[in-house]
């Protein structure tokens, strides 16, 4: 009897395509997805460590002290703070001006603030007049200490009703 | 006794050791090129494929690769320049001191002081920019060639990766400086990155999820733009990016090579004329086929096709190559001696130049800003940025692919669409600069409809629109794709146009620069 060599179709798999996995590389699969795994959680880990920890924020509560010679809702703006000052018939309010938009420092103008990034108008009291600024200018809490010495707090965002100080 | 053993016993060891000395030159040579002198075409493919460096390239390559309207070698330019802002770089780190202080002024002592440290400089801010611009052209290249189709739909995706990653270099490069224009960029920068909170906070969620806070907190490393952020923002420009870049290139070039060189039209050869020149080309039919099973897609040599027309890459392209880097440092020394770069007064946290400008690469961007910071910033960016890499998996035809502008509709298709493009983006603009948008009618407006509708994203819609009744007009998906290309890149030209000549004080419209208000 002669032995037929066998065709193709009959060796099923070649080395190169092993069968399914489960039977034999339990242990080559608990690796695998142990070391995925270990890799994932290392990942976000690692991802928490660039989120600022140390967060080095003074105090923004400063001390101004108004000129007289302030007329009403004319902005008084202390040099080297972002804050804008106004004397109103009922007192003093503080409004901040970093624009909402994207933070650069408006400037005051006839109608109120403008900025110079992008266009954005503010009218005195802080509300959006124009461009792409989602909010108004907040104001920020004040409180008198003496006839024309107030403290401000530049982190404290008031409600505008409750402004004056 | 085999030879060497019997001429080592005849010799004593002294008289060998003063050979071996004498001859170290020459073998250290032959160590070093294992292939000899690259002279017959055998030792020209050995000298590529036995270099680490070189063995990227193919040994042989194409003709129709070779030609200069298949690519404008742009990517080779595009590399070259990256190479050139490489090396001044590292040489710019020599003296650059990443602290607030004394950030500024370590770049005057640069640009003053230190010796040739005005002309480094000058280079790497000049191949930057040809670096951005070549990266751009490169794109278009490939998209209108029709490049990214089958088996180089993932290099597309790894090329809009490059593209960001060679945006983020700028954009992290000119903070450094700690001028004007880096702390307002790195302001403004921080606060795109913040704007997911004009959604949040219209929704009155932002005590609950703060995306964009904590976007901000991590680029900056702390609330305010400070030391922590220039820090940072130094880590990336010679750490993180250029590692990133480096990696995805080798990647890109590597799956290019793999994909069996650069794409061409399935009739290359039969379009291209007889090889005039003295070098042999593979042209005979292949007589055998061989199967690689398992390992190689398809049959080697490949079954049913004619003649290979392939030329040794070692004279052919590696020469082309180095002239398109030496065309590279031209260009670049070229602009470095005529045009400084630029440098503004100290950063002032107080008071934000007027009109406060980014690179021109951003004007676009800063012109879609200006009409929502989240959208413009975040929401259309995304968008564009997933639109263009979906196309090669929404694109799967295969009509035109390596011509140039290839695919139904063709030129004109293109000269249509950039119309179409031009004529949406100049319409829209001229009509918020003329009459203003919602807030400026009605000041109460709900902050989520600005969002939502705003001059940026009904220039998107349009645009979409327009490519999905291309897809339906022509009943191929490619001609949707050209449209939409064409259309987001005369948009990105317009706006950019008109961020960069036409802004002034308060980002105003202005014919000319000579018309702003004197401040
Ligand atoms: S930062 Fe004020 S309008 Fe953009």
């Amino acid at each position: 009897m002669t032995t037929q060599p066998k065709t193709i179709e009959q060796v099923k798999r070649s080395r190169l395509d092993p069968e399914p996995i489960p039977r034999r590389d339990f242990l080559g699969l608990a690796a695998l997805w142990s070391a995925a795994s270990t890799l994932l959680f290392a990942t976000v880990g690692m991802l928490r460590l660039p989120k600022a920890a140390v967060l080095p924020s003074p105090s923004k509560k400063f001390r101004v002290v108004l000129p007289e010679s302030l007329a009403l809702h004319q902005p008084f703006i202390p040099p080297g703070r972002s804050v804008g000052l106004f004397k109103a018939e009922t007192g003093v309010y503080a409004v901040s001006i970093v624009c909402t938009h994207l933070g650069c420092i408006v400037k005051s103008s006839a109608s109120g603030f403008d900025c110079p990034c992008h266009g954005s108008r503010f009218s005195q009291d802080g509300s959006v007049l124009r461009g792409p600024a989602p909010k108004a200018l907040p104001r920020l809490a004040v409180n008198r200490m003496c006839d024309h010495e107030f403290i401000v707090d530049e982190g404290e965002i008031i409600e505008a009703s409750e402004a004056m100080a | 006794m085999n030879e060497v053993a019997a001429k080592n016993s005849e010799t004593s060891a002294v008289r060998r050791f003063l050979i071996n000395l004498r001859e170290t030159p020459s073998r250290f040579y032959h160590t070093m090129f294992r292939s000899g002198k690259p002279e017959s075409d055998r030792t020209r493919s050995t000298f590529i494929f036995g270099n680490v460096f070189l063995h990227l390239h193919s040994t042989r390559v194409h003709r129709w690769t070779l030609k200069w309207t298949t690519t404008w070698r742009l990517g080779i330019a595009a590399l070259s320049s990256f190479l050139l802002t490489l090396i001044t770089g590292v040489l710019l780190m020599f003296y650059y001191k990443p602290y607030p202080d004394v950030a500024y002024d370590s770049i005057k002592d640069i640009h003053f002081v230190v010796p040739t440290g005005r002309f480094i400089r000058n280079i790497h801010r000049w191949a930057a920019n040809v670096m951005v611009v070549v990266v751009i052209l490169h794109m278009v290249r490939v998209f209108y060639t029709a490049a990214y189709r089958r088996f180089r739909e993932f290099n597309w995706v790894i090329g809009m990766l490059l593209l960001a990653v060679t945006l983020g270099l700028s954009f992290t490069g000119y903070l450094l400086p700690w001028d004007q224009l880096a702390y307002w960029a790195i302001t403004i920068g921080a606060n795109i990155a913040q704007s997911p909170r004009e959604v949040t906070d219209a929704l009155g969620i932002t005590k609950y999820i703060d995306i964009g806070g904590l976007q901000k907190l991590i680029l900056l490393g702390s609330e305010d733009v400070g030391e922590e952020a220039l820090i940072r923002f130094y880590l990336l420009h010679v750490m993180i990016l250029p590692l990133t870049l480096t990696l995805l290139v080798a990647v890109h070039f590597w799956r290019i090579r793999k994909d069996g060189g650069l794409v061409r039209p399935i009739d290359a050869d039969l379009r291209l004329k007889p090889e005039p020149g003295l070098y042999p080309v593979f042209t005979q039919e292949p007589k055998k086929t061989y199967s690689l099973g398992a390992i190689v897609r398809g049959k080697t040599p490949q079954i049913n096709q004619g003649p290979e027309n392939t030329l040794p890459a070692m004279p052919h392209l590696m020469y082309a190559e180095g002239a398109v880097l030496m065309l590279a440092i031209f260009i670049c020394v070229l602009l470095a001696l005529f045009f400084d770069a630029p440098l503004k007064e100290l950063a002032n946290p107080g008071v934000p130049e007027n009109p406060a400008k980014a690179p021109w690469y951003f004007l676009g961007l800063q012109e879609l800003v200006s009409h929502s910071a989240f959208m413009g910033g975040m929401g259309i960016p995304a968008i564009v940025l997933l639109g263009i890499a979906l196309i090669p998996y929404l694109d799967r035809e295969s009509d035109g692919t390596g011509e140039w502008f290839g695919g139904p509709g063709g030129k004109m298709l293109v000269l249509r669409s950039a119309l179409f493009g031009l004529g949406v983006v100049i319409a829209i603009e001229a009509f918020t600069i003329h009459y203003g948008w919602i807030r400026q009618w009605w000041p109460k407006a709900p902050q989520l409809l600005i969002t939502a509708i705003n001059p940026g994203t009904l220039l998107t819609l349009f645009y979409a629109l327009y490519s999905l009744w291309l897809v339906r007009k022509y009943d191929s998906t490619r001609a949707g794709a050209l449209g939409l290309f064409t259309c987001f890149l005369a948009g990105f030209i317009v706006l950019t146009v008109i961020g960069s000549y036409f802004r002034g004080p308060n980002w105003d419209f202005y014919w000319s620069p000579s018309q702003w208000p004197g401040h």
